[in-house]
């Protein structure tokens, strides 16, 4: 409500935390980060739960091959990095670096999401479909959802590119880049978590 | 159409507050037919399959369609004035919220019109509630009514987090926020971590049962007791979800009509973050007699027994807080004073059947259903009636009429103890919760008779309250700023009903009760905080009401993807493509969302003035 307290064509340092909109739209978007840690936290514990209810269709150890799964980590951990900077360029104002960095995670982000599909397709080559067994169904959904994070984020972030290209950065602008930024970190490190729980622990155990 | 397309959370709470007291009589009628069914021994008013139906729905409804959202309009109603704010932090989102409520509520009762109803109990336990034993479309619609609903309750609760954290007054420290605000600001933090598990739960369901997934199969590796753990560690949370905002009310009402301040405010505090955070550790106390071993039921037995100490620190501080008050019995206070010794009763059967090894006598028996309702009706149902009593002038500048609000209160209040209290003798005797039909010559006759006297008691209560409500409503709106003239929060310095923008100046808050402080020391009203000026609102917006639309065309597309034939020639049914139409339509809202900007406008200065002129 206090957009109009603060004087037009003057930006602050920190654009997305100047207004009262700015600030309420960052806290909400922690608290959202919070109930998506219990969704996640749950999809996880439902994994864990059924991971050795595999039947006649291929156990993890047989399936997942690390070797793709690591490109497709390091992929979107650079794309975290490079949304870290695109935050940084938003904050020296520089709105041209600020939209190339978006680009290139966007970019990032499509690579690894190429892969998980390539991935997907791989794995029911070899008999592991959603409706194999339990363990399928619930490494589906939790890759699943994940992926699905992915790429509403893609999308979410490209409007966001076309409304920066458009309008510039403003105290309108800064704050749903910053919160789009929040967002991708969110899903590195629920990867992390996948990385660790699905892929490393489906192979040793 | 100004409804359709209202951000005010004051429009927003009375459209909360329509649509939960429509879902209430729904539910309220199902449970009547419920106990026709049961008045005597081997009825057969209802057949066994629509009793199922009539039992999963009135706990669906009650829950999630009626308690909710009636406790959401009163939190939109009062939580932005007692803080002192202009306005809710996500005035769009708050919209949104009630649309998706309202949309997936639509969607669970359009069932009962195509007959596919659900069947499976509120809890839709697995495998019941899976494909193999509910094969038609009735717990579809449970899963994808209550996905819907549930987005809206989740935004809803972000929403008054924020706001509680962002927008207080000037002064109004956490220390010295309302009880009621503080309720629901708990109560918000709760919906935040518990409905996502729902989420999950419900979508695993609904991949089981529509795209033939195995999370709860057992025949597939599936695994039956994941769904309680799911359901539970969302559901408990859930209970106090409901029971804390009615403690909030109960905590208002009663230091009002006492002209005391609230014994013991900060212990309160402390009482209702206590029983947030505890209402996380005992799910488990639901499933006692699933087989989880003598280690995890002692436990969640000792955990759940903890609750009675937050609690019953709160039911005294009520009873201090009265204690030498001059205490007037107008009708809120009426529900408030009836609400202890009934939530009390409930409180003292929670703690019975917190114990695990009694609790295998007493598990599925009628003595739950006496509990639970004690609980939720004895409990949250009085404290609503208090509170919409309480704060109906504020919301419709019209007071109740008096005698008839008592004689609502007494009929329901027997009603209420009539139908439940004798039950838990009922389950003590051993009659099993969710059947149809007894036998006669088991001594269940009597008991059976009187509850259903009850219940139609009950039902006669809540027709009086509609009566008041159509006598009020002829009246002319004048009730003044403070209709209970002790009123000690902030909402009663303004007018009633508030105008759009709430406070012409923000208020500054000296001290906890802050309207009261300012009375003691002999000030009629608040300082303002603030110069006069305009003030800027956001605009209205016709698109919460077509994502809502959106998403309950998706689900019943979707629901009936399976049936349809095959949409010209793809491989995608007509479902399909109805409901990735109304998927589209989410999309497309949320993408005109992000790309117009919302300006909103300013109310100037002279109306305000205006305003304030015509009122003062």
């Amino acid at each position: 409500m206090s957009a109009h307290t603060h004087v037009e064509g003057h930006l602050p340092h920190e654009p997305e935390k100047a207004t009262l909109e700015g600030r309420n739209k960052i806290l909400g978007f922690w608290l959202f980060l919070g109930g998506e840690t219990v969704l996640f936290g749950t999809l996880f514990a439902a994994f864990l739960a059924l991971r050795h209810q595999v039947l006649d269709g291929p156990a993890p150890n047989e399936l997942f091959d690390l070797k793709l799964v690591a490109y497709a980590t390091a992929i979107l951990l650079t794309s975290s990095l490079t949304s870290v900077f695109a935050i940084q360029a938003m904050h020296q104002h520089k709105v041209k670096s600020l939209i190339n960095w978006l680009i290139i995670t966007v970019v990032l982000g499509a690579g690894f999401l190429a892969l998980e599909i390539y991935e997907f397709v791989h794995y029911l080559h070899l008999g592991h479909g959603f409706t194999t067994s339990a363990f399928s169904s619930s490494f589906y959904t939790l890759v699943g959802f994940h992926g699905a994070h992915v790429l509403f984020g893609i999308l979410w972030i490209t409007l966001l590119i076309i409304q920066l290209a458009k309008k510039g950065l403003t105290v309108v602008t800064a704050p749903k880049v910053y919160v789009a930024g929040m967002y991708w970190h969110f899903i590195d490190v629920v990867w992390v978590f996948i990385f660790t729980v699905v892929y490393l622990m489906g192979k040793v155990v | 159409m100004d409804w359709l397309t209202t951000v005010d959370h004051k429009k927003i709470g009375i459209l909360y507050l329509i649509a939960g007291g429509f879902f209430f009589l729904v539910g309220g009628l199902e449970a009547i037919l419920i106990r026709i069914q049961l008045w005597k021994p081997q009825n057969d008013f209802v057949g066994a399959d629509t009793y199922n139906e009539l039992l999963t729905m009135h706990g669906t409804t009650m829950i999630f369609l009626a308690a909710m959202p009636v406790i959401f309009a009163l939190m939109n109603a009062v939580i932005p004035l007692q803080i002192g704010a202009r306005d809710v932090a996500f005035p769009f989102v708050n919209s949104l919220g009630f649309w998706t409520f309202l949309f997936g509520g639509i969607l669970l009762n359009v069932s009962w019109i195509v007959g596919d109803v659900p069947d499976a109990g509120w809890t839709a336990y697995a495998p019941l509630a899976g494909s193999t034993y509910s094969n038609d479309h009735g717990m579809d619609y449970y899963v994808l009514g209550l996905q819907i609903a549930g987005i809206g309750t989740l935004i809803g609760g972000i929403n008054f987090l924020v706001t509680i954290i962002n927008m207080r007054a000037p002064g109004m420290t956490f220390m010295r926020m309302p009880m009621f605000t503080w309720s629901a600001f708990i109560t918000s933090a709760l919906i935040l971590f518990a409905f996502p598990a729902l989420t999950v739960g419900l979508a695993a369901l609904m991949f089981d049962r529509l795209f033939e997934a195995n999370f709860f199969d057992p025949s597939a590796g599936g695994n039956a007791v994941l769904w309680e753990h799911i359901f539970w560690i969302f559901g408990h949370p859930e209970v106090y979800i409901l029971i804390l905002p009615a403690f909030g009310i109960i905590s208002e009402v009663i230091s009002t009509f006492s002209r005391k301040r609230l014994f013991g405010y900060s212990s309160m505090v402390f009482a209702t973050i206590l029983i947030g955070f505890l209402g996380f550790m005992v799910w488990a106390h639901h499933m006692f007699t699933t087989g989880l071993g003598p280690v995890a039921n002692a436990l969640f037995s000792i955990a759940t027994m903890l609750i009675a100490v937050p609690t019953g620190i709160k039911i005294f501080n009520w009873l201090f807080t009265m204690w030498g008050g001059s205490i007037s019995f107008k009708s809120p206070n009426l529900f408030a004073v009836g609400f202890i010794p009934t939530f009390v009763m409930g409180g003292v059967t929670g703690v019975m059947l917190a114990a695990a090894p009694a609790d295998f006598q007493y598990h599925d028996s009628y003595f739950v259903v006496a509990h639970f309702h004690y609980v939720i009706v004895g409990g949250l149902v009085l404290g609503l009636f208090s509170g919409v009593h309480y704060w109906w002038p504020k919301m419709f500048g019209r007071i109740l009429n008096e005698g008839l609000a008592q004689l609502t209160f007494w009929t329901f209040f027997i009603g209420f103890h009539l139908t439940f209290f004798v039950q838990h003798f009922l389950g003590l005797m051993g009659m099993p919760r969710r059947i149809w039909q007894y036998l006669d010559g088991l001594g269940f006759n009597e008991m059976n008779l009187i509850s259903t006297i009850g219940a139609l008691l009950m039902g006669l209560g809540t027709i009086i309250f509609l009566i008041n409500v159509v006598v009020t409503s002829v009246k002319p709106k004048n009730a003044p700023a403070d209709p209970w003239e002790d009123g000690r929060t902030l909402e009663w310095t303004i007018p009633s009903p508030p105008p759009e923008y709430n406070f012409a100046q923000t208020p500054l808050v000296r001290g906890y009760d802050a309207y009261w402080k300012e009375k003691q020391d002999g000030h009629s009203g608040m300082t303002p905080a603030e110069p006069l000026g305009p003030i800027h609102m956001p605009s209205p917006s016709i698109l919460p009401f077509f994502m809502g639309l959106g998403f309950f065309i998706a689900g019943f597309g979707f629901m009936y993807a399976p049936d349809w034939g095959h949409f010209l020639g793809t491989d995608l049914t007509v479902g399909h493509a109805i409901g990735i139409v109304g998927l589209l339509m989410v999309l497309i809202c949320m993408l005109l969302r992000s790309v117009i900007d919302d300006h909103g406008f300013h109310i100037e200065e002279d109306e305000i003035k205006r305003d304030l002129g015509g009122k003062a």
